[in-house]
């Protein structure tokens, strides 16, 4: 750009490119790090963030589900919002399974993605596709520009929106011609947008209804869920339940909001849930849920969930509000801020026995499930011994993120949290191949921390490419692949509802450790019991990434199980039972 | 599942894609929608959805908060057709010739209380306001004498309540946004 004389000079200073206010608006947001993949559509962007590299961070991903999930490994330890570039076309569509993952679990997403230049929209152009109609059902928000204009305005709307309120994914889709175009740099964050009120003043009456409640309860449960995590209420949370005396269990997105070994924590909830949360569901006499939003993995039939028990829902979304069980006293407020005026108005109280009323059935539990799982006494390694010696060796201080099927739901029950936003794991999408690249994103965005991704031999062919990336970046992720030769998971269903018809659900693998040295990273394999836990300090000693596969029992089944639809307090411990 | 035909206001931001973003979510609960006017409301720059759609009250109620959510809708309401005063416009094309051949088509007119807009040599285009049975009924009974062309609009309807619920609501977001202000 010529200027003519010094007052030009100095009104040109904010004079910038549509794809140089875009990366300036990123780092007003305070934005340090990327999640991407270039391509032609969105190379405006790339070569004006080759000038920011000294205050911005990028990691190119080796696919764009790679950057996504990453950014949502990213955000779900951080607490910050993930972001994630791709181009137009099939870098777009690459995006979408995270965006809908992203969606179901609320986690905060920024996306960028390339479009073909304003003129050529709607023409079968080059690597053209509907990005914003079909991110549509999947987004929070989404926008498409074609006016550099635009650019810091719809930036800081979209930073908005996807943090406020019950957070979520946004989509925003740049022209090529916007990002070239000239405009003029002026910032301003978002705090308000007439037709958007993402959280309610909460109302005293349902406060006072609610404590009402709570004081005059014999049986009470508490129900964390991820909006706990979300608000930043871990805290309060426990001078609640230690005050009110009530015991806790959580979702699966909830999980590593208490800490696993908290006397009042009594365990996960739902279909691999633990046993004595899913009974005691259906035996308290209120239920008590805060920031989750009952879905069907944690209810069961709904027709017979906790129909005995009144039911106070805290929860930031309205329309989740007796949307699948209806609510006694419904508190629309995010977990902390509730929390909070409700720490004020409840009783000290102990409910002791009734907490003791869990004990016979956590002892059932470990008997017929939990010892076998970790304390196996059969030859075959099972999936809960690798999680429960890793957790262990780690000190329960690692983040784990896991893939979806039965590795998931073993770690979930077996890694015992220590710290909250450790549990990082596809809930309500239940993502294949989330496992892999949301380790990259939770070791970018907690470096302090050891990452262990616990994936199972289906799930992680689906995203391997990115151990390209972990070696590139040369993460403190330690990959641990509990290789059954069988999709697990619905190998068991099919074992069990299927007449063991193993319908297209068995593995021929290839050598894991093989692949794993191409990419560079050191590798080891433990087929036998005697050799796990010098593998896993190995693994642990280890500085940057590891792999490590574990040969696990082949037809082994996750229990407690409660069947798709059933009563949840028809929990089955065993395959007859 | 007892079915009820509701009419569904939603006020909304006039924005490129939400047409599209409030249809689909009817595509994905398989609701059927029977009807479906957008136009500017009496507020400058706010859109007004009027969606007719027969469903159970439960799904339609948490349907309509579903719709809430979305970033560009300041807000929706549901309604029974005895909550509201509604109308549709149905055009008919009818041959010149059938018209002035007998006096059938002139008393259908006066009886169904519809006008005449445009008279040419060839053609007349009759108009009818009424509920969707009595444009319908009017068809029936032209059709005999050659209905060339007959299309209806969408539904429009206002609530019997005094006052307009949206202005009732901006003000009310209005107080919300500055208590939460406040409190932040």
């Amino acid at each position: 750009m010529t200027t003519q004389n010094n007052s030009s000079l100095e009104r040109n200073e904010e004079d910038v490119t549509g794809a140089q206010a875009l990366i300036k608006s990123l780092l007003e947001e305070g934005v340090d790090t990327i999640f991407g993949y270039p391509g032609g559509a969105i190379m405006p962007v790339y070569d004006a963030l080759y000038d920011f590299l000294d205050q911005v961070n990028h990691v190119l991903t080796r696919h764009e589900q790679g950057a996504i999930h990453a950014a949502q490994g990213y955000a779900r330890v951080s607490g910050k919002v993930g972001v994630c570039f791709a181009t137009s076309g099939p870098g777009a569509t690459n995006l979408i399974t995270g965006i809908a993952d992203a969606m179901i679990d609320s986690t905060p997403l920024v996306c960028f993605t390339g479009q073909v230049t304003s003129p050529l929209l709607g023409t079968d152009a080059f690597q053209e596709s509907d990005i914003v109609g079909m991110s549509m059902p999947v987004t929070k928000w989404n926008y498409q520009i074609t006016d550099a204009d635009e650019i810091t305005d719809v930036v800081a709307k979209a930073f908005f929106i996807a943090k406020s309120g019950r957070p979520g994914p946004v989509l925003i889709d740049i022209s090529k011609d916007a990002q070239f175009a000239p405009t003029s740099f002026k910032y301003k964050k978002y705090r308000r947008i007439r037709s958007y009120l993402p959280e309610q003043p909460v109302e005293k009456k349902s406060l006072i209804d609610a404590a009402r409640l709570i004081n005059q309860a014999q049986k009470p449960l508490m129900l964390v869920g991820q909006g706990v995590v979300l608000s930043g209420a871990e805290k309060v949370l426990l001078q609640f339940a230690e005050k009110t005396g009530i015991p806790m269990a959580s979702t699966l997105l909830g999980l590593s909001a208490v800490p696993s070994d908290h006397p009042l924590w009594k365990g996960m909830l739902g279909m691999h849930g633990n046993y004595g949360p899913n009974v005691m569901t259906n035996e308290c006499d209120l239920l008590l849920a805060v920031g989750m939003r009952f879905d069907d993995r944690v209810t069961g039939d709904i027709k017979t969930y906790a129909t005995q028990a009144k039911v106070i829902h805290v929860e930031i979304d309205p329309s989740e509000i007796n949307k699948n069980i209806p609510a006694e006293v419904a508190i629309c407020s995010d977990a902390k801020k509730a929390l909070k005026m409700l720490l004020k108005l409840v009783k000290d109280n102990d409910h002791t026995s009734w907490c003791n009323e869990f004990i016979p059935f956590q002892e059932a539990e470990y008997e017929k499930v939990i010892e076998k799982d970790i304390y196996p006494s059969k030859t075959g390694l099972t999936m809960g011994e690798v999680v429960h010696q890793v957790a262990e060796a780690t000190n329960h201080d690692a983040i784990m993120t896991t893939d979806v099927g039965q590795q998931q739901m073993i770690a979930a029950r077996y890694f015992k949290f220590k710290n909250s936003r450790s549990c990082i794991t596809s809930g309500g999408l239940g993502t294949m191949g989330f496992g892999l690249p949301a380790a990259v994103g939770a070791a970018v965005g907690n470096p302090a921390k050891t990452v262990v991704a616990f994936l199972g031999d289906g799930g992680y062919q689906m995203t391997i490419q990115e151990m390209a990336t972990i070696k590139q970046e040369n993460l403190n992720v330690k990959v641990i692949v509990l290789n059954n030769e069988f999709l697990g998971m619905v190998r068991q269903w099919q074992e069990l509802f299927f007449d063991r018809r193993y319908s297209f659900t068995k593995m021929h693998n290839p050598d894991f450790i093989k692949i794993a040295e191409g990419y560079g990273i050191s590798a080891k394999l433990v087929r036998e019991r005697d050799d796990l836990s010098i593998a896993i300090d190995e693994m642990l000693a280890q500085e940057g990434p590891y792999f490590l596969e574990v040969r696990v029992e082949k037809e082994d089944n996750v229990f407690p199980m409660v069947p798709s639809g059933a009563t949840i307090s028809d929990v089955r411990l065993g395959p007859n039972s | 599942m007892q079915k009820q035909e509701f009419t569904i206001s939603a006020y909304t931001e006039n924005t490129i894609g939400l047409l599209n973003r409030i249809t689909i979510m009817f595509t994905r609960r398989r609701m059927n929608i029977d009807s479906l006017t957008v136009s500017e409301s009496a507020i400058a720059g706010i859109s007004k959805f009027t969606i007719v759609v027969k469903d159970a009250e439960e799904r339609i109620r948490k349907l309509c908060v579903q719709i809430e959510r979305h970033v560009e809708v300041l807000k929706c309401f549901y309604h029974r057709n005895d909550e509201v005063v509604h109308q549709e416009v149905a055009l008919y094309k009818v041959s010149s010739e059938s018209l002035l051949s007998g006096d059938h088509i002139e008393k259908l007119v006066r009886e169904y209380n519809a006008r005449i807009l445009e008279i040419t040599p060839n053609f007349t285009v009759i108009e009818k306001t009424g509920h969707k049975a009595e444009t319908q009924e009017l068809f029936e009974k032209l059709n005999p004498h050659g209905v060339l062309q007959f299309i209806r609009s969408g539904r429009v309807a206002i609530t019997r309540s005094n006052i307009e619920k949206l202005s009732e609501f901006l003000k009310e977001r209005d107080r919300v946004q500055t208590v939460l202000d406040h409190n932040n």
